[in-house]
């Protein structure tokens, strides 16, 4: 058990280490969001207007980008398998008396240490926005981000437990990521799309976690006539986390299996 | 008892018997070498031996351990220097060092200990700052070696330590190999293709096709398989391996302007 531990902590410390030093990656985490904000706000803010009353769309949009960072967040925990994998230091580790869990579940607390940073420096724009924060407010935010993007990183470390080149695993990003984040409900509301497209985002797991994250920045208010109902039933962010969490923690235990037994 | 106890080892991909029936001891504070082609199945028995590949037959024990049931008590007593880097390459030498004295569990005032006369044997004190990507190979070579030492193993793996390396580098990294070996009474494992280099090897294997097909010092196996092989250039070769085998009955062949044949005692032919 101790070994797990020290293997969570040891491989998280790198990815740490690496974000950080890492100037173009630390730069892009940042920009991207931020490109995503003010083109897409500029762009459909005006159009749209307020989505409910006393939420505009940049309100509404801010929180679903910030989302969209942790879901990113929490797959790059799989690229950085693959990553190790292609350029020989997995070896290093697999060899060390690090437990293969410890070492599939520090890629993860790695990943989701690395969005609370993120998510942290992102806050910076909620005043700008003119949205309120609390201190308890951010303490919520920064907890659920991190059980979000833990849970999350199963979908990423799963598509890379045996995933030789970073290629291919981009390509599963494209054609499978790609669209379950943009169905997710970043951009629009899941509850008044197409039905078919309601039915995709909502048996999409992600749309829950960016429903936790958009809750709790924009009230229980707003959150009757936006967050996703299920059969009348609106979630609330308990609900919401619970979702991610059983599916990422099935996927994670599935990934971690993966991952051990290959050889 | 010996510290690598190999009994009927065998590992199958698929159709391809990569590692066939294969059985060996190494004694406590040997220099091993396993010789063969490439695709032979010495890195294949390599990476049986250090965790990394279940076997399909057959079993193994390093330092009393077996490769299979014990895995995690395996782990802690190798250490390895791969065929390419597993080095990363965005972190300092001391960074790196640093991930591998936290994954072996090793005490921090141990650590900076050992940390220190490691970098200085492989001499890369100078260079602990730096960050790995701007290291030459031999160089990269040269910080393997000393993390791989660095949780105090008691077998050393080295899997084509010198591959891609010029001369010079190769022989440098041989030199600390042998310092290592009289400081710290380490078993080395290695694989290689080089001839030249098994020399440097108490006893050899001989691997081909996955079967073990000699076992023994590199003098003797030099002597039982026709001992020295002799390059010549002549200015007629033609003529000259016309001349060997009537004089000498000696086959010669001819290849890149060269005459080339063996014989045992090379030396003593040349004097003649």
């Amino acid at each position: 058990m101790s070994d797990i531990f020290r293997g969570v902590w040891v491989v998280a410390y790198r990815e740490l280490l690496r974000f950080i030093q890492e100037r173009s990656r630390l730069f892009s985490s940042f920009a991207m969001p931020l490109i995503f904000l003010v083109i897409f706000g500029a762009g459909f803010g005006e159009t749209i207007g307020a989505m409910v009353p006393g939420v505009n769309y940049l309100q509404f949009m801010y929180p679903g980008i910030i989302a969209m960072t942790v879901v990113m967040g929490a797959i790059m925990s799989g690229i950085s398998v693959v990553w190790d994998r292609e350029f020989g230091f997995l070896k290093e580790i697999l060899v060390s008396p690090l437990g293969r869990s410890g070492i599939m579940l520090g890629k993860s607390v790695g990943a989701a240490t690395i969005s609370v940073i993120q998510v942290t420096v992102m806050l910076i724009l909620a005043p700008i926005l003119n949205i309120s924060l609390s201190i308890l407010m951010i303490l919520q935010l920064l907890l659920v981000v991190f059980i979000i993007s833990v849970s999350i990183s199963g979908l990423g470390l799963l598509v890379a437990a045996r995933m030789k080149s970073q290629q291919g695993f981009q390509l599963v990003t494209q054609i499978i990521i790609m669209p379950l984040i943009f169905l997710a409900g970043v951009f629009f509301p899941v509850n008044n799309v197409p039905l078919w497209m309601e039915f995709i985002s909502k048996i999409n797991p992600l749309t829950y976690g960016v429903d936790a994250i958009r809750q709790i920045f924009l009230g229980s208010e707003a959150a009757a006539a936006l967050s996703v109902s299920i059969f009348g039933h609106t979630m609330s962010v308990l609900e919401d986390v619970l979702v991610v969490v059983v599916f990422g923690g099935i996927l994670m235990l599935i990934a971690i299996w993966s991952f051990s037994r290959q050889e | 008892m010996n510290i690598i106890e190999v009994s009927k080892l065998s590992k199958k991909f698929g159709d391809l018997l990569a590692v066939d029936d294969v059985s060996f001891g190494v004694e406590e504070g040997e220099v091993f070498g396993f010789l063969g082609p490439n695709g032979a199945g010495k890195t294949t028995t390599i990476n049986m031996l250090c965790t990394l590949l279940l076997p399909t037959g057959g079993k193994a024990t390093v330092n009393g351990f077996d490769v299979v049931k014990q895995r995690a008590k395996v782990r802690e007593s190798i250490g390895l220097v791969f065929q390419d880097s597993t080095l990363d390459e965005y972190l300092t030498a001391e960074q790196n060092l640093k991930f591998h004295a936290y994954a072996y569990k090793i005490a921090k005032t141990e650590r900076e200990q050992r940390m220190n006369e490691l970098l200085e044997l492989v001499e890369l004190s100078e260079r602990r700052k730096s960050k790995v990507s701007t290291f030459s190979g031999g160089m990269k070579r040269r910080l393997e070696l000393a993390r791989g030492l660095l949780h105090s193993p008691k077998v050393l793996f080295l899997d084509e330590p010198t591959q891609g390396l010029d001369p010079q580098n190769r022989r440098h990294i041989w030199d600390h190999i042998h310092n290592l070996r009289r400081k710290n009474n380490l078993t080395i494992f290695l694989t290689t293709h080089y001839m030249d280099e098994a020399e440097n090897c108490d006893r050899i294997t001989i691997i081909d096709h996955g079967r073990i097909i000699a076992m023994d010092t590199p003098d003797k196996l030099k002597d039982s398989v026709g001992g020295d092989q002799v390059r010549l250039k002549a200015e007629d070769n033609i003529k000259a391996a016309e001349e060997l085998r009537t004089k000498y009955g000696i086959s010669a062949a001819i290849d890149n302007d060269e005459v080339t044949f063996n014989i045992a005692q090379g030396n003593s032919f040349y004097q003649n």
